[in-house]
């Protein structure tokens, strides 16, 4: 079996990512946003479903959905999304207004290394769901024009 | 393990790069809501509005061309860009477009778009066979820093990773594609390059003739893949 | 702007919730991204998305450069009578897409 060099895989290993890889968001940032979304009040597990692949070839374009649950008598107004690896972790805000058809949304993010994704949706009552997904981004190996 | 390694020689079982990719790679290829690119698609069918469909009528008159381009003609190979350019300046009388812009990218996305499922089906017989001969002795030389053959990526490591990535068997069925290392539209050329690149190799001239030699002979080698333009790659 | 990919029912029914997918062609250049000389390129990305019926929001979006180039937006609404559905969006440099389509409820 035909092995590659290993300088091959040094050569050939830089990703090209667009997010600088290594440059994370500082320690308790994700945190930190969180609460503040929270405006002090607690933050629950549930009500909130986040899916993003968890192994990923290129982090240029993870495709995510956040899904809410909302139960009758319930309004979702709010979901927040961030990325704790990333050098800076706002991903994206959505708001969702009467004549939004449940708490769905779907879209591509980009993910400058292995890390966690974590969604917040905040509700009428200021009722706070939480959920996050580690994801393991791998590299692609061309290098590039 | 060893007995697989060397079988696709024998075109035992040919993968495109599609069959080596990740679900959601797959799915957003599957996908035309969700394939980026479509936006250039779209584009395209500008381009053809502009001219084209005066003497083609309809694009979907083009149904079966791009799958069995490239072709060789006066002694050179012609790839659809080239064929497409030819068109703009001899036959229009307009400027040909830049070989990489968008309107080109779109253009040959939409034409190969109308033959998206048929058998890739390039003619290999007469004055075509010197030149797939010399697109194959190129893709088993070793070149670059590296000292690598696209061959021994191509064959011999397929179905390996590379630093995390699958190595494919390199086949040319979806171009021009849409890569999220990119994160744009590219060409058959682009991607090519960014393989010599990636060995240290010197890279091939747009015109040298051993371009064509080696796009015709990656269309052969690649016979009967389906034709999945656009596609999406990582 | 290049006009982007839209995907939106023309006919729905009155309280069913259908789906909205867009799809704008956009660099979203981060503002990390070095150029071939080494500078810096400035951030210019779509910043904000907003769709309406009748001037009465559905859905909107705060986004950062951690969006994927050519944006991807997939999102339902649900309408109890026809209207104009309005999707705009504005990026760094002020550019500007907006698209219309009619909806009819029955
Ligand atoms: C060191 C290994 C290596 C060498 C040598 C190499 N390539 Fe590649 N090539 C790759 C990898 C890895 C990919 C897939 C990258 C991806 O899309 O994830 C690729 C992709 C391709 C593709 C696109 C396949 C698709 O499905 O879109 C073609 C075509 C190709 N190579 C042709 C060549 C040619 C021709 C040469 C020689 C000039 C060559 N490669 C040399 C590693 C290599
Ligand atoms: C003045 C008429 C005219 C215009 C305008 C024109 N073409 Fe052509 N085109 C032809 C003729 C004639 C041929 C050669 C006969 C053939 O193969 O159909 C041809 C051949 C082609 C072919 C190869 C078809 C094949 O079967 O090999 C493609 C692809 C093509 N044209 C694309 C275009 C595009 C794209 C445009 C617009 C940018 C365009 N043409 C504009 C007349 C035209």
């Amino acid at each position: 079996m035909m092995v590659l060099p290993r300088r091959a895989f040094v050569l050939m290993a830089a990703a090209g990512v667009v997010l600088p890889a290594g440059v994370r968001a500082k320690p308790g940032e994700v945190e930190a946003l969180i609460r503040a979304v929270a405006g002090g009040g607690v933050v629950r597990a549930g009500r909130v479903r986040l899916a993003v692949p968890e192994l990923v070839e290129n982090g240029n374009a993870v495709g995510i959905s956040v899904g809410a649950e909302v139960p009758a008598g319930a309004v979702l107004t709010d979901i927040h999304v961030f990325a704790d690896g990333n050098p800076r972790p706002g991903v994206a805000h959505f708001r969702f207004g009467r004549l939004s058809g449940g708490g769905k949304v779907a879209t591509r993010i980009r993910l400058a290394t292995s890390q966690t994704v974590h969604a917040v949706a905040v509700f009428a009552d200021g009722s706070c769901w939480h959920d996050s997904v580690s994801v393991l981004v791998t590299l692609s190996a061309c290098l590039d024009d | 393990m060893l007995v697989c390694l060397g079988l696709l020689g024998a075109a035992e079982e040919k993968r495109s790069g599609y069959d080596d990719a990740g679900p959601q790679v797959r799915a957003m290829q599957d996908d035309d809501l969700a394939n980026p690119a479509f936006l250039w698609v779209q584009q395209g069918a500008a381009v053809w509005g502009q001219g084209c469909a005066d003497c083609h009528g309809a694009v979907e008159g083009m149904r079966g061309v791009a799958a069995r381009y490239p072709v060789v003609e006066r002694g050179r190979v012609v790839n659809l860009e080239q064929r497409v350019n030819e068109c703009r300046v001899e036959r229009q009388g307009v400027a040909a477009l830049a070989p990489e812009g968008e309107a080109m990218l779109g253009v040959t996305a939409l034409i190969g778009l109308q033959s998206r499922g048929m058998a890739v089906a390039v003619d290999v017989s007469g004055p075509a066979a010197g030149h797939v001969a010399r697109g194959e002795a190129f893709f088993r030389l070793r070149q670059g820093q590296l000292n690598l053959s696209c061959a021994q990526c191509h064959e011999q490591l397929a179905g390996q990773s590379l630093a995390g990535a699958r190595i494919v068997q390199g086949h040319a069925n979806a171009y021009p594609i849409y890569r999220l290392e990119w994160q744009g539209m590219g060409s058959l050329f682009r991607r090519l390059r960014a393989c010599l690149t990636g060995v240290r190799a010197e890279v091939l001239g747009r015109d040298e003739g051993l371009l064509g030699d080696l796009e015709l002979f990656l269309a052969a080698r690649g016979a009967g893949l389906k034709v999945e333009t656009p596609g999406v790659r990582p | 702007m290049v006009r982007p990919l839209l995907n939106v029912p023309r006919e729905v029914r009155a309280g069913v919730a259908f789906e909205v997918r867009i799809l704008i062609q956009h660099a979203m250049e981060t503002g990390f991204r070095r150029d071939a000389m080494g500078m810096v390129v400035a951030q210019d990305i779509i910043n904000r998305f907003e769709c309406a019926v009748d001037g009465e929001e559905v859905f909107s979006a705060t986004l950062h450069p951690a969006i994927s180039a050519n944006p991807y937006l997939a999102f339902s609404a649900r309408l109890g009578r026809s209207g104009t559905m309005v999707l705009r969006w504005v990026d760094d440099r002020g550019g500007e897409g907006r698209e219309e389509v009619s909806i009819s409820v029955s």
